[in-house]
């Protein structure tokens, strides 16, 4: 509380002071970002007009606010970090930063912010990048509205779209991402908020967690990324709304989850993944009202999964719906639609009168020997599928849905 | 020379005349009509081509296979009081009964193709990106046509008795279809612990309605489902020479049981 009253203290002086604003551009009598920023006092403005201006190892160390017109190109020339941002409340708007250069022993980033509070990060374009956005034990910032476009082709020598290392209580929102290596990587990081981004094409994951706990992310799409999105070892997440499609291949998943413990994942939809959700390790989830559409698996449960909860979801089309690796099961599914549910309803209440059992004995078979998948869509394996579904022997017998819905649900 | 034309022309003669006997045929309608209806509906449920030709694949692989044996093995007894007719002329054995099976499989085939193009090609198939995959679909259940009923006029010709000559029939089916994916399953479990993706290929190879299936699945895509294995069938059946191996592999399907209609045909008395 006292830092936020010190820092609207030194706002209210800084404007009473009156802010200067520094004109930056070719015909200026500033040339060059460097040379405006040493100018510079606190809490100034540095405009820069449109034009290209070649510089690297751009250091700000005071509360500025950096803004570009008609995003004037700031190009590295491939010669390592761009901007560093080493001050408190500094913002940057509204720059198209190229060329940064590539390291295989330092992480150089387009945009580096180190160390600071109350960051902005906006209306930035950043192109032909090693690192993005990278945030380094910052907080309370705001990274909005930029778009990351890379041109990786290895993972191990190309960086990620945006990177959040011990950064706590940052909003990420209306970013797109795409051709990085991670789109989006939140590392030791609590309580982000990740908004309404698009990751795309990028070569591994578009959004990839570790050890972060309360975050949230919401309405984001994932699209055609390497191996989709991981979430690992973080506790409390919140994934709602989101849209997790075409992750398809052979290492693909639309959500990889491994040990997550206590996450809510409402109202994402998952299309066309390999394996829509990946699960390992990850107890007491909620999964409510997701659309799982043309998976080849919709959840693949692999192990030390305990007290999850599957409710409410529609599973549609999916070569598999649920595949497990044991007999033993403590997670609950109830009230699901599933689109491969064969039973009837004479009551006409919506739910059918016979449970449904969402594990085949083909995917139980797949799992031990994968192989065998090559018999999928054999009339053997429909016909051993049909047996184990009247009585079952291999699959968990208490795995079952118990109320399936005979229409699709809608929320 | 002239003889040689008189035997060719003999042999298209009696496909000529069994591919009309059958297209008037009951069967050929009912065949045609089931396909046609089949198209329709799949269509109207659907909405949606490529899903349509997944589902096709699985009724086509089950049971073109079953009507092309039981049809070969049916029209072969039935019309084998004509064929005791034409022995007597001074025709070659082997143009009678050649002629007979292209007849037949040939009429089955083009009950297939029309039947299922049409709802097809109405539905807009030319400006789908589907259109490869319903070839695929047509071109497999073709040669499964040409396969099977090629199987049944073997095991007719073999088997005088008409009861024990549809139990075979129907067991080949059963064992190609069913049986042999049982086999191939126990198989590739009992050796789990060695490397499968060799004798997992070869197992495939060597049953057509396995090959047609691991072909079609392939084309839609279905691959990364596959994992690793995928990946290897992906690599064998995805590049051309992968194709070529599978189609060669479907004409020695037929090739060799015509043959032995035509050994058989020209030793067996009548």
């Amino acid at each position: 509380m006292r830092s936020i009253r010190l820092f609207l203290v030194t706002m209210f002086m800084a404007t009473s002071l009156g802010a200067q604003t520094i004109n930056v551009c070719g015909t200026c009598n500033v040339t060059s970002l460097r040379d405006a920023i040493t100018l510079a006092k606190p809490f100034d403005t540095v405009r820069v007009k449109k034009g290209i201006y070649k510089e690297h190892d751009v250091v700000i160390d005071k509360p500025l606010t950096l803004v570009g017109e008609n995003y004037p190109v700031i190009d590295g020339e491939l010669k390592g970090e761009i901007i560093t941002v080493v001050s408190d409340s500094v913002t940057v708007d509204g720059l198209f930063v190229i060329n940064v250069g590539t390291s295989y022993t330092e992480d150089y980033a387009a945009i580096r912010v180190k160390k600071s509070k109350h960051f902005v990060i906006q209306n930035v374009v950043l192109e032909k990048l090693f690192f993005g956005i990278y945030i380094e034990k910052s907080s309370y910032g705001k990274i909005y509205h930029n778009k990351i476009i890379g041109d990786a082709v290895e993972e191990y020598n190309s960086g990620n779209g945006i990177q959040l290392w011990y950064s706590h209580y940052v909003d990420i929102e209306h970013n797109f991402v795409e051709h990085v290596r991670d789109g989006i990587y939140l590392e030791f990081s609590d309580n982000c908020v990740i908004k309404n981004n698009v990751s795309a094409e990028n070569l591994r994951y578009g959004l990839h967690f570790m050890f972060s706990n309360d975050d949230i992310y919401q309405d984001n799409t994932f699209e055609d990324n390497g191996a989709g999105v991981a979430v690992m070892f973080s506790k409390k997440i919140k994934m709602l709304n989101n849209t997790f499609k075409k992750n398809w291949g052979t290492a693909s998943y639309g959500m990889l989850l491994k040990e997550i413990n206590d996450a809510e994942i409402i109202g994402n939809t998952f299309e066309e993944n390999t394996i829509g959700i990946n699960l390992e390790g990850s107890n007491r989830i909620t999964y409510k009202n997701n659309n799982f559409t043309n998976n080849g698996w919709a959840i693949k449960v692999r192990g030390a999964c305990y007290a999850n909860r599957f409710i409410e979801n529609n599973f549609l089309y999916n070569s598999f719906d649920i595949s497990y690796n044991s007999k033993v099961n403590d997670n609950i599914f109830d009230r699901n639609y599933w689109s491969n549910y064969t039973g009837y309803d004479l009551d006409k209440d919506g739910i059918g009168d016979v449970p449904y059992r969402p594990v085949k004995l083909f995917s139980y078979i797949v799992n031990r020997t994968p192989e065998t998948i090559i018999l999928l869509r054999s009339l053997f394996i429909d016909i051993i599928d049909f047996s184990e579904k009247v009585s079952p022997v291999f699959t968990p017998d208490n795995l079952m849905d118990n109320n399936p819905q005979t229409k699709r649900i809608t929320w | 020379m002239l003889l040689r034309l008189y035997y060719q022309t003999t042999m298209l003669k009696i496909l000529k005349y069994s591919f009309f006997d059958l297209m008037r045929s009951r069967w050929s309608y009912v065949y045609f009509g089931f396909y046609l209806l089949l198209g329709v509906v799949l269509l109207f449920l659907n909405n949606d081509l490529s899903k349509a030709v997944i589902t096709l694949m699985n009724v086509i692989i089950v049971l073109v296979p079953l009507i092309g044996t039981i049809f070969g093995v049916m029209y072969y007894y039935n019309s084998k009081e004509f064929t005791e007719l034409l022995l007597a002329q001074p025709l070659k054995r082997s143009s009678i009964f050649l002629g007979q099976y292209l007849g037949v499989a040939l009429s089955l085939s083009m009950s297939l193709i029309l039947g299922l193009g049409i709802p097809f090609v109405f539905y807009g198939l030319f400006k789908s990106n589907a259109i490869w995959d319903f070839s695929l679909l047509l071109i497999t259940g073709t040669f499964l046509t040409l396969i099977f009923t090629a199987l049944a006029f073997n095991i007719a010709l073999s088997n005088e008795n008409k009861i024990k000559g549809f139990g075979y029939a129907i067991l080949l089916w059963l064992f190609l279809a069913i049986i042999y994916d049982g086999i191939f399953l126990m198989t590739l479990i009992f050796f789990e612990d060695y490397p499968l993706d060799k004798l997992s290929l070869v197992g495939t190879m060597l049953n057509p309605i396995d090959l047609s299936r691991t072909l079609i699945l392939l084309k839609l895509d279905i691959s990364a489902l596959l994992g690793y294995t995928g990946a290897i069938f992906k690599q064998f059946f995805g590049t051309s020479f992968g194709l070529v191996v599978s189609f060669v592999m479907l004409v020695i399907w037929v090739v060799l049981p015509v043959l032995r209609i035509m050994f058989k045909s020209r030793r067996k008395d009548f």
